[in-house]
């Protein structure tokens, strides 16, 4: 972790660290500083982790460290997320991946904990792998294929906010770019045309691969998803999944902190707490900017 | 022992990229009769004697394909 002006306080400390894997459902929360430098409010979020995640850490530095909030992980066989307030499915390789991205994972007892969480309209974030697994689940419209090239591909890209309905997005603004890295290999998004044209009368679609001045270029898909689509909604917008990952650029040391508006936008939400500012208000570019 | 042998492949309607590479790959070695390659999985199962085939079908609508982007075949065999 890289020091920061107030290193000293963290807030994303799970008693016994992997310890919380265990059978720690219900762990308590470190209470956020009072005295913390961001105006957030809280949100207390859980980090699922399955045999074979693998950015759990970072994300649940993102949300404690970076933004100061509470935030345990939830082991994939817990079913009581009664004391959380949102929850993020972060990347890696769930089981293995086996027989496709997510399929074994659905399966896991977490996930119809999860299903009742979201269907109670409580925010649900599935990011890469995450992502995988909330579409196996049918959390997620449609489906994941291979990346056309058929490679495994690591590199930064740029997302276009194309809508702002997911609660998730409240810090967006539609044709917003927004800089951060993927690395996946069953990330090329398909749904039927049907399916498709209804997400998009319901602004279901909420990012799409862009070049860096927000247009969407054939060039600029890098895995041949449809419609150049790299992140969905459910049709209510509290669940919300996307291929690239908004944990690795959360900091401008690490090039981009663009990511943070996605995965500060339930705090600048007025009903989480008023003011609807998060941290590195900047982030992200406009369109043509 | 009764045996299934499902395989799964691609709908028509959704690119099989994978396919078209090999497709490519045929050609370039001279085989122009190759039209169309499709590719897919097969999974083997031994199961218990009477197994209904409609047991068979769950799995796979379940778990096995994901019948959003995939259709299936069974084969039974002793």
């Amino acid at each position: 972790m890289m020091t920061r002006p107030n290193a000293g306080r963290q807030h994303d400390g799970v008693p016994g660290g992997r310890a919380g894997r265990t059978a720690a459902a219900g762990a308590e929360f470190p209470s956020p500083d009072p005295a913390g430098f961001l105006p957030l409010s809280s949100c207390r979020w859980g980090v699922v982790v399955f045999p074979g995640t693998n950015c759990e850490y970072e994300t649940r530095y993102v949300l404690g460290t970076v933004l100061g909030q509470p935030v345990r992980f939830v082991w994939h066989r817990e079913t009581d997320l009664s004391d959380l307030d949102a929850v993020v499915v972060p990347g890696g390789f769930a089981h293995g991946d086996y027989l496709r991205a997510g399929a074994i994972a659905r399966f896991s007892p977490v996930m119809e904990a999860l299903s009742a969480f979201a269907a109670a309209g409580k925010p649900v974030l599935g990011i890469c792998n995450g992502f995988q697994v909330l579409v196996e689940a049918g959390l997620l419209p449609g489906a994941m294929l291979r990346n056309q090239s058929q490679r495994f591909l690591c590199r930064w890209v740029n997302l276009r906010v194309e809508s702002t309905c997911s609660p998730f997005l409240a810090a967006c603004r539609p044709g917003q770019v927004l800089r951060m890295p993927m690395a996946h290999g069953e990330g090329c998004y398909y749904a039927d045309p049907e399916t498709l044209a209804a997400m998009e009368s319901r602004g279901q679609i909420v990012f799409r691969y862009a070049e860096r001045d927000g247009r969407v270029t054939p060039d600029a898909n890098p895995n041949g998803s449809v419609g150049s689509i790299a992140g969905v909604s459910n049709a209510a917008g509290n669940v919300l999944g996307l291929m690239p990952h908004p944990e690795r650029a959360s900091e401008a040391l690490l090039g981009s902190d663009d990511g943070r508006a996605l995965l500060a936008g339930l705090l600048a939400v007025p009903d989480a707490g008023g003011t609807p500012a998060f941290p590195g208000s900047g982030a992200g570019n406009e369109a043509g900017a | 022992m009764l045996k299934a042998r499902v395989t799964i492949q691609l709908k028509p309607t959704v690119l099989d990229a994978q396919g078209a590479v090999v497709r490519n790959a045929l050609h370039s070695l001279g085989f122009h009769s190759v039209e169309n390659v499709h590719m897919g999985k097969c999974i083997e199962l031994d199961l218990a004697e009477g197994t209904s085939a409609d047991e068979v079908d769950a799995m796979c609508r379940k778990l096995l394909a994901n019948p959003v982007i995939e259709q299936f075949q069974v084969q039974f065999s002793e």
